[in-house]
């Protein structure tokens, strides 16, 4: 296939179906904005599974106790606390955060000098989790028990909304990606179409000097794919800069490609062209077998 | 080479031809004649498939056409070279390009004819203008730029429709003597034309034969000119 497009001696060839026509820059177009649609939809799709990823990962193996309790009971908590940590399942690790390592969590919101200086702060533990982590129920019923100003809080009561919807953008765009394939592949198929029809007179001449249906087809299928490169290429490098420029916020919207996301704007064209490929050729043979 | 067998054609309610049987051999040549819409253009449609008849069989090199494919079709067209009464050729290429579209079409390489494209040209007296488009040719010039290419790959039958029509007297012997001598190298040539003086002519430098369009019908003459 490529080396049927890349062969620069069939200018001759080339010549006998006039390059003009309605077909040409509707081609090139639809190619373009495709091509850009593609790219931008590619790159929310690449940041809405890396999202999904990290995340993920995340919160899987890290949750917080925060314990409250009135001061003469404060330490027994902390204890029950530990020894609840350690004896649960789920539960490979809790660590009891230092005052400085609060004030440094809190220091956004309150500052660092001395404002938090009289205030009673809950006291808080990092746990790391392993495998599914802990059974959520059977921990929270035992720190009532036994610690009942403490609150397991797994960061997934907020975070899991987000992954969710993280994941199912990132298969929505997926799905939008296929469309655009749909509907790129349609407009060439259409403007193929059109233009065969438009050169019908042409064919008509060329089928009495015994050209075969494979070597009209050829013709337009040529023509049809390296405009549609020409066209994705153009929307691709459109895309990729409007990505590019993306502001980068770092999180849910960084659409910025990274890694292997690079090769998704070269990827583009290669795959419209590979589309127009398939989509000229299956349209000329269906138009050719009416024409005749 | 060309055979009818009760071949007939109609127009809506009009019967151009019913029941013709011919058998034109291999290496014949016949001049096709009859008075303007007796049916010689559509005679010589039914030799490159262009038409197909309503009833009867055409054959042509021994195959029996009706029932082929779009490439079976082309494949025998490459052995065909058709002079159209009304040329045929594609508008924005060169007449050296209308030329050699035979061998553009189907994949013959371009340098092994491209000689021969040239002789043909100056031949017919074109070589000037090889680089016009068609619709810059006179009628006659027209004609002679078809019959070059009707040639260009020397196929073995061919198909003139009134490739005279528009030339002098002059030109229409140098036309004939092309017909002629593609004749005599064996190539079979069925050429359509009202002009009796050319094909008096004709007989006096091959064995040609007439076929002239009745009512409905298509009768062979011999030397009854
Ligand atoms: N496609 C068609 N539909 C209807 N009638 C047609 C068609 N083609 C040809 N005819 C009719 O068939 C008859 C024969 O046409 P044809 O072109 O074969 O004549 P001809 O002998 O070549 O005439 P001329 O010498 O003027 O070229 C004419 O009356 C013509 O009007
Ligand atoms: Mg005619």
């Amino acid at each position: 296939m490529i080396g049927g497009l890349l062969d620069r001696s069939d200018s001759r060839v080339e010549r006998i179906v006039p390059p003009s026509g309605f077909t040409a820059s509707l081609t090139v177009l639809s190619a373009a904005a495709m091509a850009f649609l593609a790219v931008f939809i590619g790159a929310i799709s690449m940041s809405a599974s890396r999202v999904a990823d990290d995340w993920g990962a995340a919160l899987g193996d890290k949750a917080t106790i925060r314990l409250s309790a009135p001061a003469e009971t404060l330490q027994d908590q902390i204890d029950a606390v530990m020894t609840i940590a350690a004896q649960t399942p789920g539960v490979v690790g809790a660590r009891q955060l230092t005052e400085d390592e609060q004030r440094a969590l809190l220091a956004p919101w309150f500052g660092t000098d001395a404002a938090l200086e009289g205030l009673r702060l809950p006291v808080l533990f990092d746990l790391t989790l392993e495998g599914d982590g802990p059974d959520i129920e059977g921990l929270r019923r035992r720190l009532q028990g036994e610690a009942p100003g403490a609150v397991y809080d797994d960061h997934a009561r907020w975070r899991l909304p987000m992954v969710r919807a993280a994941d199912r953008m990132s298969s929505v765009a997926g799905v939008s990606l296929v469309l655009i394939a749909a509907i790129g592949a349609a407009m060439v198929a259409l403007a193929a179409s059109a233009s065969l029809s438009a050169n019908r007179q042409i064919i008509g001449v060329l089928r009495l000097v015994g050209a075969k249906d494979v070597f009209i087809t050829r013709i337009f299928v040529r023509r049809f794919t390296l405009r549609t490169i020409g066209g994705a290429v153009t929307g691709s490098i459109a895309g990729m800069i409007v990505v590019v420029l993306m502001p980068g916020g770092g999180g849910f919207i960084d659409l910025r490609f990274a890694g292997a996301g690079w090769l998704w704007p070269a990827l583009v064209p290669l795959a419209g062209g590979g589309i127009s490929y398939m989509a000229t050729r299956y349209a000329a043979f269906r138009r050719l077998k009416e024409l005749s | 080479m060309v055979e009818f067998d009760s071949v007939s054609v109609r127009f809506g309610d009009r019967a151009l031809f019913d029941g013709v049987s011919l058998s034109l051999p291999a290496g014949s040549f016949h001049f096709v004649t009859g008075p303007s819409g007796a049916g010689k253009t559509t005679l010589l449609k039914l030799c490159y498939l262009e038409m197909a008849p309503e009833a009867g069989e055409v054959q042509l090199f021994g195959k029996e056409t009706e029932r082929l494919g779009r490439d079976e079709v082309a494949d025998m067209r490459r052995k065909i070279g058709v002079v159209h009464q009304d040329c045929r050729f594609v508008d924005h290429l060169s007449v050296s390009e209308n030329v050699l579209l035979p061998a553009t079409a189907t994949g013959v390489d371009i340098r092994d004819v491209d000689d021969n494209m040239s002789q043909l040209l100056a031949w017919v007296g074109l070589s000037r203008h090889r680089d016009r488009r068609p619709p810059e040719l006179s009628g006659g010039e027209k004609q002679r730029a078809a019959l070059a290419r009707a040639v260009i790959l020397s196929p073995d039958l061919i198909l003139a429709d009134e490739p005279t029509g528009n030339v002098d007297w002059e030109m229409s012997l140098k036309i004939l003597d092309l017909l002629v001598e593609l004749n005599k190298s064996g190539k079979t040539v069925i050429c359509a034309t009202h002009d009796l003086s050319l094909i008096r002519q004709a007989k006096t430098r091959a064995p040609a034969r007439v076929l002239r369009i009745r009512e409905r019908g298509i009768e062979l003459s011999g030397a009854d000119l």
